[in-house]
């Protein structure tokens, strides 16, 4: 367990110098962009007083290695900043209540966790279910269904696969919204009808990959010799693929279902746009459209950071999912 | 269905095919045998003979790939060959077990022993969990495993070969099952455990009147476990008879020369004389890998043209010491001399000359060749690096070697290792190892992956080699059978330390350090009285690894 623990801290050592790398590159990346935060907002109206006037309350035309560090440091004592559209907006209405970065993506982050959440309390075991009866009937007509279907739905167009849920759950046959509208204040179980419907969106998107890789995973063990031992014995085909396989398979579908998790949390932009749900992709691409750089660099540091954890998580799931590491000699 | 004096499994005209490249190639053609209850019957051949495929017949069983074209298979008056797969699942387990060659790789890893062992009983519905985890003990206990209260509850890596092997023969018999296939259970296995284990198999056998078949490439043990036995050649049957009358009168050409292998031996060599400079001579080494010590003051030489072969079981220490001599294991402490220079601990600080004369040849020829090479690349490599042999000359010094260990040239120089047999393949790495023209080679166990035969043949391409070229062998082996034919000394190790050396005369004369003796008298005999007489007169407790503890 010492060896656990010693991995852990390492990986959140390593995990903290990549989000400071992130950070960097970001950075670099939103200026390298043409135009700033000032043209963006100003547009056609854009008269070099009101572009320097902008900038100057921003700190815009300070030079770009001050300006990191001066949001370096504020990051590090757990200020993430003010948005240069809340900050303009304030000192345009001169008023001094500021909203911070932190407090602008909270609920939006909330959100954007409730939707995996509640995706990956359908998808997982969807898959891995699909993925163990592929197994079992390999090579049969199931098997290459599930396949066709899974891989079919993960060919399409997220956005596609959404309109063809709506049209069929929510126009012809109006059993959910169709608007995802979720606000503060909601009960538990209208958030989660509400939810539903990008919910199975996202299902269709990541259940190919984690469906397809239970499937490989297992299938690959069962030429090893304890396979056959188990079928030797004469157990069920369904016992010697779900006590004997499985748990010697997990390492690889872990660390794939991690991957999937990730992608739910940082890359869902467009089925929120669809259904209008208000999380943290929409949010992520508006601030980069007006070069609201703090905005844009939380959003990064917490994509950075889930995939970082969800991966930690898989690495130390797949050591403890084998036995020579949980009982040494 | 029960038909008094009826056999218990009966196999008839058995044609079975296995899929390879797109078409039905033959593995067994035509094979029959009948075994009563409480019968053994032992199956031999080498690999690719088809045993492991006949064993699983017996069963009704056929892996992937492989199918049975015709002929019968009844077990207890059930037809193994059109039941339908319930019916036989119902029947494996319960009524026939099955007990694999590598018990390291049968046991799945994520469950504890008593779990795989109570899995049989309990979802055949034999007996429950309670009744079959006390069995289980009560196996373990009969088997003569240590701590058999406790040793279930662990995991398979957390359990030696030789007790993951008897805990598969306890989990065959939980169902206690009329018949056991043993697909060649020992071996794996270091001859001292390879003793136990058999001898443990024997007596459960014995005491629940099991019928077995009992494969195996070990005559010497097939004749201490069997009835009768069945020598198999390429799929097709040899002969069958019971095991007195085949081991005193084979009736067939490969049965004869199977029968002949061990027999061969090299004329002893003149001693050497006194005061002369050995080749490689190893001084008080001491080495280990990271903090744990592996080799404890060593010493011991290797004189011009002889052949030194080192002893011991896995984890003896042979392989490191092997390693320290080619630098790739620096010794903490001690020296390595080459003809009487003291060679660099570390092999980066050796100059060529210094690498060039030890030279290595690997006990897995699969692993060792790069599959992604043709022969000539492989061989004609070393001569390039040490020889400084460039093209045309290059490539007519590979010729040279290829047919210095008997291949021929034109045929093998461009093909890949794949397309060679396992003797073969061990053929190019000696070629690989000759091509740096040392004075030195060390054999890492270089017959133990080959069958008998072809053995044999590595055997004497080696002697006719150290007699044209004057080299020397550090021969690494567990096999005494070997050390026998080709060895002039003896060093044995156990635990990183020299138990005992000397010539091979002296050594396989009593009287020999306890450890030497135990070694010797462990090597299976093929006198098929062999184990009962060595358990009779030194009883159980004082066979194999029991008595290596008591040292």
């Amino acid at each position: 367990m010492d060896s656990v623990l010693r991995i852990i801290i390492q990986r959140l050592g390593l995990g903290a110098l990549t989000l400071l790398v992130v950070s960097i590159v970001i950075f670099i990346a939103v200026n390298l962009l043409p135009g700033d935060f000032a043209q963006a907002i100003l547009g056609q109206g854009a008269t070099p007083e009101a572009i320097e006037s902008i900038r100057r309350d921003l700190g815009l035309d300070q030079p770009y290695l001050s300006r990191y560090f001066n949001w370096l440091a504020g990051t590090l004592q757990g200020d993430l900043g003010t948005s240069f559209a809340q900050a303009n907006f304030a000192s345009f209405t001169g008023s001094q209540e500021l909203t911070t970065v932190a407090a602008q993506i909270a609920p939006r982050f909330e959100n954007t966790m409730f939707l995996a959440g509640v995706t990956a309390a359908i998808a997982v075991p969807v898959s891995l279910t699909l993925g163990i009866l592929a197994a079992l009937y390999r090579n049969s007509v199931f098997d290459r269904a599930t396949n066709i279907f899974t891989l079919s739905s993960i060919s399409s167009p997220e956005f596609f696969l959404a309109y063809i849920l709506i049209l069929f759950l929510a126009v012809l046959n109006p059993l959910l919204p169709s608007l995802s509208n979720i606000f503060e204040g909601m009960s538990l179980s209208e958030r989660f009808i509400k939810t539903l419907l990008p919910a199975l969106t996202l299902t269709l998107v990541v259940t190919a990959h984690m469906m397809r890789m239970t499937r490989a995973a297992i299938i690959n063990l069962l030429a090893s010799p304890y396979i056959e031992m188990a079928r030797l014995k004469g157990l069920s085909p369904m016992r010697v693929i779900v006590v004997h396989a499985l748990p010697n398979a997990l390492a690889p579908i872990i660390n794939v279902i991690a991957l999937n998790l990730a992608y739910l949390i940082t890359g869902v932009v467009v089925v929120e746009v669809v259904f209008v749900y208000p999380g943290i992709g929409q949010l992520f691409v508006d601030s980069v459209k007006i070069r609201d750089i703090p905005v844009v660099q939380a959003c990064c540091l917490i994509f950075a950071g889930a995939y970082i954890l969800l991966n930690l998580l898989a690495d130390i799931l797949s050591i403890l999912s084998n036995p020579r590491l949980r009982h040494p000699k | 269905m029960n038909i008094p004096n009826a056999p218990l499994v009966e196999i008839k005209d058995l044609w079975i095919e296995g899929r390879a490249d797109e078409t039905w190639m033959p593995i067994i053609n035509g094979a029959s045998t009948s075994l009563n209850k409480g019968e053994v019957l032992g199956l031999i051949g080498e690999s690719g003979a088809g045993k492991s495929t006949l064993g699983l017949a017996a069963m009704g069983f056929t892996r992937d790939g492989v199918r049975i074209s015709k002929g019968e298979v009844t077990f207890d008056g059930i037809d193994l060959i059109n039941a339908s797969a319930d019916t036989k699942r119902h029947l494996l387990g319960k009524r026939i077990a099955y007990v694999a060659q590598s018990a390291a790789a049968s046991f799945n890893p994520a469950h504890r022993l008593i779990d795989q062992h109570v899995e049989g009983p309990v979802q055949h519905g034999v007996s429950t969990r309670v009744d079959s985890v006390k069995d289980g003990i009560e196996l373990y206990r009969r088997l003569r495993l240590p701590n058999p209260d406790e040793i279930g509850f662990r995991y398979p890596h957390q359990v030696s070969g030789g007790q993951l092997q008897r805990a598969m023969t306890a989990m065959a018999m939980s169902c206690r099952p009329d018949l056991i296939i043993f697909d060649e259970p020992t071996t794996a296995l270091d001859v001292t455990t390879q003793i136990e284990v058999l001898a443990s198999i024997r007596d459960i056998v014995e005491q629940f009147d099991t019928a077995a078949i009992y494969i195996t490439h070990d005559l010497a043990v097939v004749a201490q476990m069997a009835d009768k036995i069945k020598v198999l050649l390429k799929g097709d049957e040899v002969e069958e008879a019971d095991t007195r009358t085949m081991l005193s009168s084979p009736k067939e050409e490969y049965t004869k020369s199977l029968w002949a292998v061990r027999s061969f031996q090299r004329p002893a060599k003149p001693s050497v004389p006194a005061g002369s400079v050995p080749v490689i001579r190893v001084k008080n080494v001491t080495a280990a890998y990271g903090k744990i010590p592996v080799l404890h003051d060593i010493s011991f030489d290797i004189h011009a043209g002889r052949t030194v072969a080192v002893v011991g079981e896995s984890g003896s220490g042979k392989s490191t010491a092997a390693r320290c001599i080619t630098g790739l294991l620096p010794p903490i402490d001690g020296a390595v001399e080459f003809d009487g220079e003291p060679l660099p601990r570390d092999y980066r600080q050796r100059d060529k000359m210094q690498l060039r004369q030890a030279q290595m040849i690997y006990q897995m020829a699969d692993t060792a060749l790069n599959p992604r090479k043709s022969i000539g690349e492989i061989i004609g490599r070393p001569v390039e690096f040490y020889m400084g042999l460039k093209g045309a000359q290059r490539r007519e010094r590979v010729r040279e070697l290829l047919n210095e260990i008997e291949l021929e040239p034109d045929q093998f120089i461009d093909r890949l290792p794949s397309e060679l047999s396992g003797g073969q393949k061990q053929r190019v790495g000696i070629a690989r190892a000759l091509a740096a023209e040392p004075k030195f080679i060390i054999c890492d166990e270089v017959t133990s992956a080959l069958d008998q035969l072809v053995a044999e043949g590595i055997l004497k391409l080696l002697a006719r080699l150290q007699d044209t070229l004057g080299l020397s062998y550090m021969f690494i082996t567990h096999d005494l059978a070997t050390v026998r034919a080709i060895s002039d000394e003896v060093v044995v190790m156990k635990d990183g330390k020299v138990v005992e050396q000397g010539e091979k005369a002296e050594m396989f004369r009593p009287p020999h350090h306890p450890y030497t003796d135990l070694l010797l008298s462990s090597v299976p005999e093929m006198d098929p009285d062999w184990l009962t007489n060595l358990l009779a007169e030194r009883g159980v407790e004082n066979i194999g690894d029991a008595a290596v503890g008591k040292m």
